[in-house]
């Protein structure tokens, strides 16, 4: 900005720097009448009316169609991995736990049975329906145990279905590691 | 047999009854069926599909609809006043069905068994005084959504009702006053002779002598002031979702919602039956001079449907403008109604009463319906838009973003 401009204004008069007055345009008589405008409007929607290109082309028929999604990003159902050998990743570390804001997650940890780690869990459950599907707990896991994937089909007839154990997200696991594989673990090799 | 029920619907009063009970049903159908309408062409106009599941093209919609507000839970809450509270729907509904009672359907006939001389009228009750009564009842509509309001005890609904009350009184001058030049320019209260009132010739089409020639300004009010008589899009301010959750039916459930929406579509086909009665000429085709006089029992049917389509065609505008135009405040409502319709329609009912008095010929009044439109667009207040308080208020700064 010119320098000169700057000087003229005061430094602290707020109105003349930050503030402007915006007054509402002056309308023609037309425009006052109102009724011109109303036919205006009508005879845009009248046009819509027959656009059934357009309809066909946005409109996605849920059943039939669905709709393309970024697999990679999409945030669904979520899912416990396993590692190569099978077994679930994840250490019951609870950060995932600690992290989720709708505190749907239950850990319960015990000593793990195998060398190559200290804990593992004996229960996991999510609540799905409280679930806010936020990601938080990806964002959390240090051995990427738990992702979200793209499957929204979450259908259940009781609440206490819709409360997923292990061995649920672990089917989950199986169910969509063609879709999304397992991202290369972060840290220990898990 | 066949005998009694050939001298049944030869008495008026009989056909009367035959009719009252084909037209509950066709009433309560066509309801149904322009609620499926409502639905398409709102789909429609926002690049939709629109209900398409149940049947061919989602035309058995209306029965899941209907059975799902017959199987859902009616609950009455408990604070409300449980008398009133089951009256409101019933009233509302009540009210809008026993308007059709004087809708000239077909005009006069007569059936192939009858003699000559003898003559029917095609509607249920042929009063003198159609048109009052129709006033009189449209108003009645209103306790319905004020009592509901009431009943439900609950601040949301009260305000949907109060609104409701102050706004269809307010449209009901200009709607009396519109209804009082019709009836300056035909001479008639009764609607079927209003109707054939419009039989002349108006651009060498018989039939074709529509009051909406003569006045289309009064035509133009009329439809309005219908609108926000039935409480539509944009005057719909009882009921608006975004600030009364759903207005005077919040508390409602199950089939009382149910009449409520009903209602709101009985009273729609009403107030287009009426608007085509008087100034779109009715049951009248142009340019067809045997339908629009015959009395033969053929052209009657056929008059009802050239009425059904009028109608229809009227219908479909309600909805039209529903999704097309956003709800005005309340202020503007109200000045629109009393610093707009009254003086306007008042305008009118002088001028044809002047033109009635001086006995100069109809077409002067299509003078001065363009005098009036000339007249409100060089009185219509300069300057900017007046936006609720501001017009009171000193301006104040505004600030603007970034």
């Amino acid at each position: 900005m010119d320098s000169d401009q700057v000087e003229q204004r005061p430094a602290r008069d707020w109105k003349a720097t930050d503030v402007i007055c915006v007054d509402q345009p002056e309308l023609t008589t037309a425009e006052r009448l109102y009724l011109p405008q109303v036919f205006g409007g009508l005879a845009t929607t009248f046009r819509h009316m027959f656009k059934k290109r357009v309809r066909e082309q946005t409109v996605v028929q849920y059943p039939e169609q669905k709709r393309e999604m970024r697999k990679e990003i999409y945030r669904g159902v979520h899912r416990l991995n396993r590692d190569e050998q099978g077994r679930v990743a994840c250490v019951a570390c609870f950060m995932c736990e600690t992290a989720c804001p709708a505190h749907c997650i239950h850990i319960e940890g015990a000593l793990s049975p195998w060398e190559d780690r200290e804990k593992y869990p004996i229960k996991f459950d999510i609540d799905e329906l409280r679930c806010i599907y936020c990601g938080m707990c990806e964002e959390a896991c240090p051995v990427d145990a738990i992702e979200l994937t793209p499957e929204y089909h979450l259908v259940g007839s009781t609440r206490d279905e819709m409360i997923y154990d292990r061995e649920k997200l672990l089917m989950v696991y199986d169910r969509t590691k063609e879709d999304k594989p397992r991202k290369g673990p972060a840290v220990t090799g898990y | 047999m066949l005998d009694w029920i050939k001298s049944v619907l030869s008495d008026q009063f009989g056909f009367g009854i035959v009719l009252m009970a084909v037209l509950l049903v066709a009433i309560l159908t066509a309801v149904a069926y322009s609620i499926l309408l409502e639905r398409k062409v709102s789909a429609w106009i926002q690049d939709r599909f629109g209900p398409n599941r149940v049947g061919p093209y989602g035309l058995l919609q209306p029965v899941a609809d209907g059975l799902k507000m017959l199987l859902k839970e009616d609950i009455i809450p408990r604070n409300v006043d449980r008398a009133l509270f089951i009256l409101a729907p019933w009233m509302i509904f009540v009210v809008a069905m026993v308007g059709f009672a004087v809708i000239p359907w077909g005009g006069q006939f007569r059936w192939p068994w009858m003699d000559e001389g003898e003559i029917l009228q095609a509607q249920v009750a042929s009063i003198d005084i159609g048109l009052l009564y129709i006033l009189a009842v449209s108003s009645l509509g209103v306790y319905g959504v004020v009592l509901g309001g009431w009943a439900s005890n609950n601040k949301y609904s009260f305000y949907g009702g109060m609104r409701a009350a102050a706004q269809m009184l307010s449209y009901e001058v200009p709607m009396g006053m519109v209804i009082l030049t019709v009836i300056l320019a035909t001479g008639h209260v009764r609607l079927e002779s209003m109707v054939v009132a419009q039989t002349g010739t108006f651009f060498g089409l018989h039939g074709f002598d529509w009051m909406f020639w003569y006045h289309p300004i009064g035509a133009l009010l009329l439809f309005i002031s219908a609108l926000a008589e039935a409480n539509r899009t944009p005057f719909d301010l009882a009921e608006c979702e975004q600030e009364l959750v759903g207005g005077y039916h919040t508390e409602y459930s199950a089939m009382k919602m149910g009449l409520f929406f009903l209602a709101e579509y009985a009273h729609m086909i009403t107030s287009s039956a009426l608007i085509v009665a008087l100034f779109f000429g009715g049951y009248l085709l142009p340019g067809w001079s045997w339908l629009n006089t015959s009395e033969s029992a053929l052209a009657m049917f056929c008059r009802v449907g050239v009425f059904g389509f009028k109608i229809l065609f009227v219908i479909f505008v309600y909805m039209w403008i529903r999704w097309t135009i956003p709800r005005f405040r309340y202020d503007q409502l109200m000045r629109i109604a009393w610093k707009g319709f009254v003086p306007i329609s008042m305008a009118l009912v002088v001028l044809q009463g002047i033109v009635v008095y001086a006995e100069w010929p109809q077409w002067v009044t299509i003078l001065g319906n363009v005098a009036v439109v000339l007249v409100v667009a060089a009185a219509m207040p300069r300057g900017r838009p007046v936006t609720g308080r501001q017009a009171s208020l000193e301006r104040k700064v505004q600030v603007s973003g970034g």
